[in-house]
């Protein structure tokens, strides 16, 4: 079961513990984790369920290619990270 | 008078009292947070504060308690694109993404519908809650008529609501203003509009289509509490002013030092009556040789006087966005703020002014505390 990491400046706002949950896409592991956190949602996706434009996604260290459907294939036993992009400096 | 000012920054909320020695900061909220808009509800002593956190997005929160406590409520939420609909390409080259950007306007719904707020926002939106915030609809009437999809940003990268006026008499009466797309009016409390707009002048647009309705820039709209027909327009190319609720407009002209700027406030009991904070135009927006003043006139336009007892005269470079001057219900308390940071109040209608800071964060928007 894939693990999911969030950005420790979300905290601040909505916490978001790491937690296992299922999933084989980017979407499906994002989608199960906010079904349980339901306001942790609008902080890392936009109203059209995409990457907010200065958040990356990584899994096991690669960054997911799709932002707009995040269709990216998630393997069992990757680590989701969710941060910031640090666009601006 | 009202004795409650809430100023929203860069960096947070700030809330204003007015203490037997005067105006003092007496709360933070969301301090180092974005804070680009504050409403207060006359009806529920509610406040709403918009938030924009950049990574984050867009948040909206509410106190039901003066501001010593929020709560996260609802955020407004774009529409689906309709199956095979293919966006108009506006003046400014990119399609308006339905998603949104920005909290641009908050304004309560009227006396006699509590709970009802709405909501002006980047790109384009108009959105009506029912209940204080806790829920948002957008207002398709608007969203869907095809000359919204002409509408541009006027310095920002998307169009957008940001000021809303309700009718005292007839809450179903509402008047917006969008940067780029002018001035509409519904009677109907949002089923149809009405594109007005007659008369303003959009220097920045060919010859031939400066007098569009839809291509104009009102900077801010503001209606007369003492006669709703009488609406004034800080425009990106002057002064308009309405006296048949918005139909019509009239530019004032000859107003120095310049007829540029963001806010406009409006007398609560005098329509005539009106204060604006004026900027060297367009291209470079800062005060005119570097002095804060406001502009008043008492006479519907007619003449103006430049205020600037206990404002800066030198090496001021404060510009005050539209959202960042207001009055009180008395017309004798006015509050304005600047991007560098300042705040200004007055007690005499704008005659003096004292400084209550210099040195907060980036000034976006400065509303009193009014009874219902």
């Amino acid at each position: 079961m894939p693990t999911v990491r969030f950005t420790a400046n979300i905290q601040r706002h909505v916490a978001c513990p790491p937690r296992a949950v299922d999933g084989a896409t980017l979407r499906e592991v994002l989608d199960a984790y906010f079904a349980s956190n339901e306001r942790a949602r609008g902080y890392v996706l936009d109203d059209r369920g995409r990457l907010r434009p200065h958040m990356a996604a990584f899994i096991d260290g690669r960054q997911v290619e799709d932002r707009q459907h995040l269709s990216d294939a998630v393997p069992p036993d990757a680590t989701v990270d969710v941060v910031q992009s640090l666009s601006g400096g | 008078m009202s004795t409650r000012c809430h100023v929203s920054t860069r960096k947070g909320l700030f809330t204003l009292e007015r203490a037997s020695a005067g105006w003092t900061i007496s709360r933070v909220s969301f301090l180092g947070d974005n804070c680009t808009l504050a409403m207060h509800d006359p009806r529920s002593g509610d406040l709403l504060a918009a938030l924009n956190h950049g990574h984050f997005g867009v948040k909206m929160h509410r106190s039901r308690d003066g501001g010593a406590s929020w709560q996260e409520v609802a955020t407004p939420v774009y529409p689906e694109k309709p199956p095979g609909y293919v966006p108009k390409t506006p003046v400014e080259g990119t399609p308006v993404d339905w998603s949104l950007k920005l909290v641009w306007a908050l304004a309560p719904g009227g006396a006699g519908e509590p709970g009802v707020v709405w909501c002006g926002t980047m790109p384009g939106g108009l959105f009506r809650s029912a209940d204080g915030g806790d829920s948002w609809t957008m207002v398709r009437s608007l969203w869907d008529d095809p000359r919204r999809e002409e509408w541009f940003g006027g310095g920002a990268d998307h169009p957008g609501i940001h000021s809303i006026v309700v009718d005292p008499r007839d809450p179903r009466h509402v008047t917006i203003g969008v940067s780029c797309g002018g001035v509409w009016i519904t009677r109907d409390g949002g089923a149809t509009w009405a594109l007005a707009g007659q008369g303003m002048r959009a220097e920045f647009m060919p010859p031939e289509r400066q007098f569009e309705p839809n291509v104009q820039d009102p900077h801010c709209v503001a209606q007369s509490a003492a006669n709703p027909d009488v609406l004034w327009v800080q425009h990106h190319n002057g002064i308009f002013r309405s006296t048949d609720g918005g139909a019509s407009w009239t530019e004032i002209e000859g107003v120095e030092p310049s007829a540029f700027g963001f806010p406009v406030a409006v007398h609560p009991r005098d329509p005539d009556t009106a204060w604006f904070v004026p900027a060297r135009k367009d291209e470079q927006r800062y005060p005119v040789e570097g002095r804060v003043v406001v502009t008043r006139t008492r006479d519907g336009g007619r003449t103006f006087e430049t205020l600037t007892k206990g404002l800066p005269q030198t090496h001021a470079y404060d510009l005050v966005y539209r959202h960042a001057l207001d009055v009180d219900e008395t017309g004798e308390r006015l509050v304005f703020g600047s991007t560098t940071g300042s705040v200004w109040a007055s007690e005499d209608g704008g005659d003096s002014w004292q400084t209550v800071s210099t040195h907060l964060p980036p000034v976006y928007a400065v509303a009193f505390e009014k009874p219902a």
